[in-house]
């Protein structure tokens, strides 16, 4: 008699199972199959161009009624299996049992629907299934507001549909960029930067918190206290094994079925396959280790031999115009070496992962068409040894431009930001006969003013002139880049780069995360370019502006409550001694700059001393910061008999003005009440000598590795006018100046005069773009980060473990 | 013996934590691929705690002095010579398994 197979789920991996069996014996089994969805078997993976209108759902179809009818296959569609009876080898459905001799479960896999409120309020959708596809489309025909939770794979084609349907959608991503478990940082750009192009708002970092709504779905609140207006919420956070009636049926299940290398289950006479199975501590989502799994069952059942291995995989986005490749294993590793090329001009990231004379892994955005011959490298395991000099470009190998990053900007791009002048207008002068530095200087003013942007005008004059161009050298930002620190300032600036991977894409980085010189000076440009639109990173800081405390040589941080203008009360000395006492501070030292110091304080105490300084009205002293530190006062006409003017007060108006900027390096100011100048105000960054006609400020002085007096910018009148322009020169220094220049060697560059003219000019733009900073950075870090006192200590005490 | 110290969320990308034990400090790295390395918490130089340095590729710089250790060898880079110690670690359902056969060998010696 014919052995009975009863077949639970028709999926794309029990079809492609169904063809191979009755392909190779079609009289080995008279076979049953259900599916709990009312029809038979389509390729899932063309739901996006389902849902996008490109293609309709009978051309998805891979098997029709004929199809089952010719094998004889008894087909229960929309009939599901609500119970697997081992003991008699029956299943149970709503129409009865049907017995088996040998089972296949196919039940795939099921949406993983975040635990938020308001999670099951009408228009929130997933997209796993014909009915979810169908379901979007109708919202879609109303048009409105779209939100997508989930920035893989599914819930990009989601909302690449949506968009093409007529949507405004916007996708929330949990992760710091998309398609994190496909792409790294730099590809995850690129994708963003497409999507957004075609009008899909991402939003990373992410996290939800509720689904909004009043009887249906309204809006999409975060954890962040964003709000998104939301008529449909697709949740495509990702999927779970749909495992429940193997649970039910006593099968050995981990996070899916367990099988064997065969695919047989804990049961000899029950097999699995597909999204639903968990092979080797091993999950499955994509199709082509379900297409092997599906010829091995065949196999098993037919009583072949066959084992399953998981082979490797490539991953495509299907979203039209989003070109990406992802395969192998891009991850770093001992004797891993990268290869990395980049051309901003076309928008194109390549990355190789070399383990030996091997490649591994490939992540590539923007150009793809060689996926496939290095997707056939990886798969080989091929020794490139050979070809690895221009491996990176594929079979048929060209050369890449240093230049490419100024040559994809536009002639509208400023180049010259002091004279306002755009690389048209110097390509223009070149072309009218221009030929060295000092004529484009005389006929467009363009490097004529600070100079910072030379490089970029020699590179311009390279890439218009050609080889009679001879470039001079300058010295790179780093290994990771040919730019000077002043070039990718003024590109930030010019092309409009607001994240970390935007500038090492868009100018052509030769490392794929950077460095630790390069990210904490980038990390800087950015919170001084886009105050509002760029987050800081905090794992591009140093550790002593990390962790809001200075290091010391045995690893333990000093505390410096902040002393605004110096002046302090016999409240916070309480507070601070009892501080000193409670943590058992080593040392308590008077610094320089009119605070005191508590030094050798551990790294775990930090966050309750933050609490206990906060609640006595303390806040950070950032003497740890590439920021404003300290502005020294002496006591001024307050108390003392020569005093002209208020030094204590201004300096504590200053302090309360300027506290929590950052700035390319440390930034430190005094103010003195007459011209004996106690507070030493003539060697810090800024010095104000208060006289009877004024405030006399002074710039760019130094008292550490250089001494350095400071030199005159202006006399104020007025205490306004003297807060005005210190604001406005430190903002200028905020806007130019590179990375870990003081004051006084960008001054020294730039010269005083081209800094005097700009204060003078600017000073009301330059101090209104300084409160546009500060009103994110005029804020407390220790208040905030008291709160996450966890997060200081250490994660784990083994101590104990080892003496047990 | 593979010891369970926490979740994989418990370190920031590009970033470390401290596991405590008899024999000092284990700093737990996790790169921007969320691979994850355990290393000798003090740089063989002076003793920088390493798990406060800027983490770039599977390479972290010392907070104090600027040494740079590939976390895969324990290996100082470029011309400065020195090793710290490695330990196997491992994620496994979101959580971290750190190696500890190797404490009690040393608390035993």
């Amino acid at each position: 008699m014919t052995q009975k197979l009863v077949v639970i789920g028709a999926g794309m991996a029990s079809g492609r199972m169904l063809e191979h069996l009755t392909d190779t014996d079609p009289g080995a089994y008279d076979i049953t199959l259900f599916n709990a969805e009312p029809r038979g078997n389509y390729n899932r993976l063309m739901l996006s161009p389902v849902l996008s209108g490109e293609k309709t759902y009978a051309q998805i179809v891979t098997h029709d009624e004929p199809w089952y009818a010719a094998r004889a296959i008894d087909i229960r569609f929309g009939e599901p299996v609500v119970k697997i009876d081992r003991r008699n080898r029956t299943v149970v459905s709503a129409s009865g049992g049907v017995p088996y001799d040998k089972l296949v479960i196919a039940t795939g896999s099921a949406p993983f629907i975040i635990p938020v409120p308001g999670r099951d309020l009408p228009g929130v959708v997933t997209f796993r299934d014909l009915d979810d596809t169908d379901a979007m489309t109708a919202a879609a025909a109303k048009g409105g507001h779209a939100v997508v939770i989930g920035g893989g794979l599914l819930g990009l084609e989601a909302a690449a549909g949506l968009r093409m349907l007529g949507m405004e959608v916007t996708v929330i991503h949990l992760m710091g960029h998309l398609m994190e478990r496909q792409l790294d940082p730099a590809a995850g750009y690129l994708l963003q930067k497409d999507l957004e192009r075609r009008g899909i708002k991402v939003h990373c970092k992410g996290a939800t918190k509720a689904i909004l709504g009043d009887g249906r779905v309204e809006a999409v609140l975060l954890e962040d206290g964003t709000t998104y207006p939301a008529d449909l919420v697709c949740m495509a956070v990702g999927i779970r094994p749909e495992t429940r009636l193997a649970t039910d049926a006593g099968l050995d299940v981990a996070r899916g079925i367990t099988v064997s290398d065969a695919m047989e289950t804990s049961d000899p006479a029950i097999f699995a396959l597909g999204e639903c199975v968990e092979h080797d501590r091993q999950l499955f989502g994509l199709v082509a280790p379900l297409y092997d799994q599906a010829k091995v069952l065949a196999d098993t059942l037919l009583g072949q031999p066959a084992a399953f291995r998981p082979v490797q995989t490539a991953t495509k986005l299907k979203v039209t115009g989003c070109d990406l490749f992802s395969a192998g294993d891009f991850a770093e590793a001992e004797g891993r070496e990268d290869i990395v090329f980049r051309d901003p001009g076309r928008g194109i990231y390549k990355r190789l992962v070399l383990e030996g004379d091997r490649l591994v892994g490939a992540v590539m955005y923007g150009d793809t068409a060689d996926g496939a011959w290095f997707f056939d490298q990886i798969r080989s395991g091929a020794d490139i040894a050979d070809k690895r000099n221009t491996l990176i470009f594929g079979p048929s190998a060209g050369t890449a431009d240093p230049l490419a990053a100024v040559a994809a900007m536009p002639d509208s791009a400023e180049i010259c930001g002091c004279n306002g002048v755009c690389k048209g207008r110097i390509v223009q002068a070149i072309k009218d006969g221009a030929t060295d530095l000092d004529a484009v200087r005389a006929t467009t003013k363009a490097s004529a003013s600070c100079g910072t942007c030379t490089g970029l005008v020699e590179q311009v004059m390279s890439l218009t002139l050609g080889d009679t161009f001879q470039m001079p050298t300058a010295k790179p930002m780093c290994k990771c880049t040919d730019h000077t620190h002043e070039d990718v300032r003024r590109l930030i600036k010019s092309m409009g780069l607001k994240s970390i991977p935007a500038v090492m894409q868009e100018l052509g980085w030769t490392t794929a995360g950077g460095c630790a010189s390069c990210r904490p000076a980038l990390n800087y440009y950015l919170i001084a370019d886009w105050p509002l639109e760029y987050q800081d990173d905090r794992q591009s800081r140093f550790v002593n502006e990390r962790n809001h405390a200075n290091i010391q040589k045995d690893g333990t941080y000093s505390v410096v409550p902040r002393m605004w203008g110096g002046v302090t009360t016999p409240t916070e000395l309480r507070a601070i001694a009892d501080a000193a006492d409670k943590y058992n501070v080593p040392m308590v030292k008077v610094t320089g700059g009119q605070r005191i110091d508590l030094l050798g304080v551990r790294k775990e105490d930090l966050p309750a001393m933050w609490a206990d300084l906060n609640a006595a009205g303390m806040v950070s002293g950032h003497a740890y910061s590439k920021g404003l530190r300290t502005v020294k006062t002496c006591v001024g006409s307050e108390f003392c008999r020569f005093g002209t003017q208020d030094s204590t007060g201004l300096g504590i108006k200053l302090e309360k003005l300027l506290w929590g900027s950052w700035t390319p390096h440390k930034v430190k100011l005094g103010v003195s009440g007459c011209p004996r100048n106690c507070a030493e105000a003539t060697c810090k960054d800024v010095g104000i000598i208060c006289v009877d006609s004024g405030y006399q400020i002074s710039v760019a002085g130094a008292a550490g590795m250089e001494l350095k007096e400071t030199q005159p910018l202006a006399l104020a009148t007025t205490e306004e006018e003297a807060i005005e322009l210190t604001t406005a020169f430190i903002q200028l220094y905020r806007e130019h100046a590179k990375y870990l220049d003081r004051p006084y060697k960008w001054v020294a560059k730039v010269g005083l005069d081209w800094v005097i003219a700009q204060v003078m000019e600017h000073r009301t733009a330059l101090v209104e773009r300084f409160e546009v900073s500060q009103s994110v950075y005029r804020r407390d870090p220790w208040a905030e980060h008291a709160a996450e006192a966890t997060k200081w200590a250490p994660m784990a005490d083994l101590t104990l473990e080892a003496a047990e | 013996m593979m010891i369970d110290i926490g979740p994989l969320s418990d370190i920031p990308r590009q970033g470390a934590r401290v596991v405590k034990t008899p024999h000092g400090c284990v700093a737990v790295f996790r790169t921007a691929t969320d691979q994850v390395f355990a290393i000798d918490d003090a740089c063989p130089h002076k003793g920088g705690p390493l798990s406060e340095g800027i983490v770039h590729g599977t390479s972290v710089t010392c907070p104090l002095h600027s040494w740079v250790f590939d976390l895969n060898t324990g290996m100082a880079q470029g011309a400065d010579e020195g090793t710290v110690a490695t330990y196997a670690v491992m994620v496994e359902d979101g959580r971290i398994l750190l190696d500890a056969a190797w404490l009690r060998e040393r608390s035993a010696a």
